[in-house]
């Protein structure tokens, strides 16, 4: 592991990759020179994981072949990529939750002796260390850590193991923009060095332009652009990406009425959070109808607890929430008294049973009511088939049928469904959580349009997100969560990207 | 005062000597379900095992002479028991729990088959090391009289609270029991790993079946084990899967069980076969006692399926 590697670059030529009838890569060549900083854009079920993991050894391309450094080599597993020092960070984090940091580099060195001198190890991981771009706790459990020193854990596990090539799978999905930007910039530098090659899969093109060199496109399983980021602007870059197929466009803001009634109050709400050692606590929040309130923050300072109580999912110490007026405690009955409505973080898991239906699923609201809205005794199947049926048309989502379990559905389409669920009929409150969270391009812009219709059709919305650009983009008012509370509120004509970025890194 | 009379110090004086006599076939049970739990499984068929081993190592003490040997035959016996646990559950759609269930059923009423010839004869006893030499008060002697499965026990406690954070072996284990995912990414095959831990899991509990039939209550009867092998599943999560955790259980569980039998002793007549129920009541308490409906199992394997 001292003996630092040079970075070695990889070529794939004409790649093909197909499952029974379904192409899924078709003829696809890419270059990336050793050094350079690589990105691979393309909608999801562009092909994009395939290429990777035909080049990482996890899948037997149909036809192709792969060039290391200029000489052709056979991958055949994963352990034949990383003898090339070919190695991969994963968007959903490969690291043991339970093993500290020390322990995780340790076990997944590919020779570990049969009992660990604990002390020799340390002392040659703090060696190891001293060269690393960031500093990271090694002596605590991974699950303690915070999403982004979890990320870069993951590539100092990889180059800890002596892997020179990285392929980065959407890297920052789970970072805050600084550390985002912390992240992307250190592994930068190290390809400026000399030291690494990367290949960063991507959807976000401010990250592609601020970092890498080169790029290419992919698109249904075929190669359909490559070029110099230096050259090429966001347009022709979306072009490439998708096609003639049309970008929903955001809804202009329709500004908010004076006399706007406010819909949401939340007054000195108490709460514990996940460890149970700490306490969330919010003094004062209002939504009005027709905003959009926006709460900024890492990941871990509450949002997702302060989210859990309003959900009803988690209970709370002491304070209120008020609906209009009324008191509300998430009861089926008062959010449907009160038209409030939820899209939650991870739909598949917090909003959808994934083993029923998609039918059945985008029926949860209103199975037991008939078109008058009164309760009824005796469930129509038919009636909740015709319901999906025009939901799913309305909201484009795709799916084989309806009687597919919802679990079988891209994430994109699970989270349309839920859209679907949530916003059809009187909306007064809705609540959302990372509505985008790891969804593609034209994903991501539709759901957004549709968050904004509903304020503009007069719903208070409360966005929590932790992608500060979906904020910045939607909100009307931004607050910043740190440390359990409510710690900086700002109004968007005012909001400056590095003040709110110190709230959240709690430097107030 | 006489020396043989020493009241109601019996009452503890018993329930140290009953914790180290009844504890030992909780601790191997315990820990080799602790093994089988932390690679991300559970086997519930330890029950099965234990019988099965008790039943082995008797007859084969009887048949050969030897305890020893009859030790050796119960730990191979469930070793099979394990590996054949754990190859079932490696194919897809196999649920552990049901297929321990199975095992249990499977493991006692293959024992009762077998051992109906041995439950007449008797078989030579495992040996105890007198470690109360140095007093000349019986009851001290009878209660330090320690068998040397309750010492190799208590040393593997140690031994495997050490292997998990110092060894491979114990840290692959720990990383297949908390993500398949992590170890596959790492070129390890999670099955693999589940076997072996649920072979040396079904072994170790077969141990604690010999030490049984070998030692206390020393015979082979059918209802010799009466529910200790799912008490030490039970036990397992109790100890938050932590081998020194299993020991300490496994010791307040066997003190709680000479309650009675040492308030028998001191004449106490009434009301004593309430003090029988200590373990269970014992365990339900600690159970709620340590539960939350806001936390959920800290230090729970994550790939166990009841934490799932």
């Amino acid at each position: 592991m001292s003996d630092r590697k040079k970075a070695v670059g990889v070529e794939t030529i004409g790649m093909a990759m197909r499952f029974g009838a379904f192409t899924a890569l078709d003829d696809v060549s890419i270059k990336v020179p050793a050094g350079s900083f690589h990105a691979l854009l393309g909608e999801n079920g562009a092909g994009k994981s395939t290429l990777v993991k035909c080049m990482m050894g996890f899948y037997h391309p149909t036809a192709g072949d792969i060039l290391v450094d200029g000489r052709e080599v056979a991958i055949a597993s994963p352990k034949d990529a990383s003898a090339l020092g070919l190695g991969m960070v994963y968007q959903h984090f490969t690291l043991v939750p339970s093993l500290t940091g020390a322990e995780n580099l340790v076990i997944s060195r590919e020779k570990v002796p049969g009992i660990i001198d604990w002390r020799k190890e340390r002392a040659a991981l703090a060696q190891f260390m001293e060269r690393m771009p960031f500093k990271l706790p090694l002596d605590v459990k991974v699950a303690e850590l915070a999403a982004g020193e979890k990320q870069k854990l993951e590539i100092i596990k990889q180059l800890y193991l002596g892997r020179s090539f990285l392929v980065l799978d959407e890297p920052t999905s789970v970072l805050t923009p600084g550390e985002a930007q912390e992240v992307l910039g250190l592994v930068r530098g190290m390809t400026k060095a000399g030291d690494l090659t990367v290949l960063m899969i991507s959807h976000k093109f401010h990250e592609v332009t601020a970092f890498a060199d080169d790029i290419t496109v992919l698109r249904k399983g075929r190669l359909t652009g490559t070029g110099k980021v230096s050259e090429l602007s966001h347009k022709q870059m979306a072009a490439m990406m998708i096609g003639d197929q049309p970008i929903a466009a955001l809804d202009s803001r329709a500004p908010v009425p004076v006399d706007a009634r406010q819909v949401l109050t939340v007054k000195s709400l108490k709460a514990p959070d996940r460890t149970g050692l700490k306490t969330i606590n919010i003094g004062a929040l209002d939504v009005k109808s027709g905003e959009i309130v926006g709460v900024a923050g890492i990941s871990g300072n509450g949002q997702k607890e302060f989210l859990e109580v309003l959900a009803g999912q988690r209970t709370r110490d002491a304070g209120d929430v008020l609906v209009k007026g009324s008191p509300y405690g998430a009861s089926r009955a008062e959010a449907r008294t009160l038209n409030v409505r939820f899209i939650p973080e991870e739909p598949l898991r917090n909003a959808c049973a994934p083993r029923m239906t998609v039918a059945e699923n985008m029926a949860f609201r209103t199975f037991d009511l008939n078109e008058a809205g009164k309760p009824i005794n005796w469930i129509k199947m038919s009636a909740i088939r015709d319901y999906a049926t025009r939901l799913v048309e309305q909201f484009k989502v795709k799916t084989a049928s309806l009687a597919s379990p919802i679990s079988s559905l891209s994430g994109g389409n699970v989270q349309r469904a839920v859209l679907a669920r949530e916003l059809t009929g009187e909306v007064d409150l809705l609540i959302v959580s990372n509505p985008c969270f790891g969804l593609d391009f034209s994903a991501v812009a539709e759901i957004r349009a549709r968050i904004m219709k509903a304020r503009n059709a007069g719903a208070a919305v409360l966005l929590m997100s932790e992608d500060l650009d979906e904020l910045l983009e939607l909100s009307d008012r931004i607050f910043v969560m740190s440390d359990g509370a409510l710690v900086y509120e700002t109004p968007i004509g005012q909001a400056s990207v590095q003040t709110i970025g110190e709230h959240m890194a709690g430097h107030h | 005062m006489d020396s043989t009379e020493i009241g109601l110090w019996g009452v503890p004086l018993a329930m140290l000597g009953g914790a180290i006599r009844v504890s030992t076939p909780f601790i191997f049970v315990s820990l080799g379900e602790a093994i089988t739990e932390r690679s991300g499984r559970i086997n519930l068929g330890l029950e099965g095992t234990l019988v099965f081993g008790a039943m082995t190592a008797y007859a084969v003490a009887v048949m050969t002479g030897s305890p020893w040997l009859g030790l050796l035959a119960a730990a191979a016996a469930g070793l099979c028991f394990g590996l054949f646990h754990g190859w079932i559950c490696k194919f897809r759609g196999v649920n552990d729990i049901a297929i321990g269930i199975a095992l249990m059923l499977f493991g006692s009423g293959l024992a009762f088959f077998f051992g109906k010839p041995f439950i007449q004869p008797s078989a030579p006893d495992l040996p105890a090391i007198p470690l109360g030499g140095w007093s000349d008060i019986p009851q001290v002697q009878a209660a330090l009289n320690v068998n040397v499965l309750f010492l190799i026990g208590a040393a593997l406690a140690v031994f495997l609270w050490w292997a998990f954070r110092n060894t491979r072996a114990g840290l692959i284990l720990r990383v297949v029991g908390d993500s398949s995912d992590a170890a596959r990414a790492m070129g390890l095959n999670p099955n693999t790993v589940r076997l072996l831990a649920t072979g040396i899991g079904g072994a170790l509990a077969g141990i604690g079946g010999a030490y049984l039939s070998l030692y206390y209550p020393g015979s082979w009867t059918e209802g010799i084990s009466s529910g200790q092998g799912l008490m030490a599943v039970a036990l397992v999560i109790f100890a938050r899967w932590n081998p020194l955790g299993c020991f300490a259980a496994a010791l307040l569980f066997g003190g709680a069980g000479a309650l009675g039998p040492a308030l028998q002793s001191v004449g106490v007549t009434q009301g004593y076969y309430l003090f029988y129920a200590a373990p269970y009541i014992f365990t339900l308490v600690i159970m709620i006692a340590t539960s939350s409906p806001s936390r959920s199992l800290a230090g729970a394997p994550g790939e166990l399926s009841i934490t799932k």
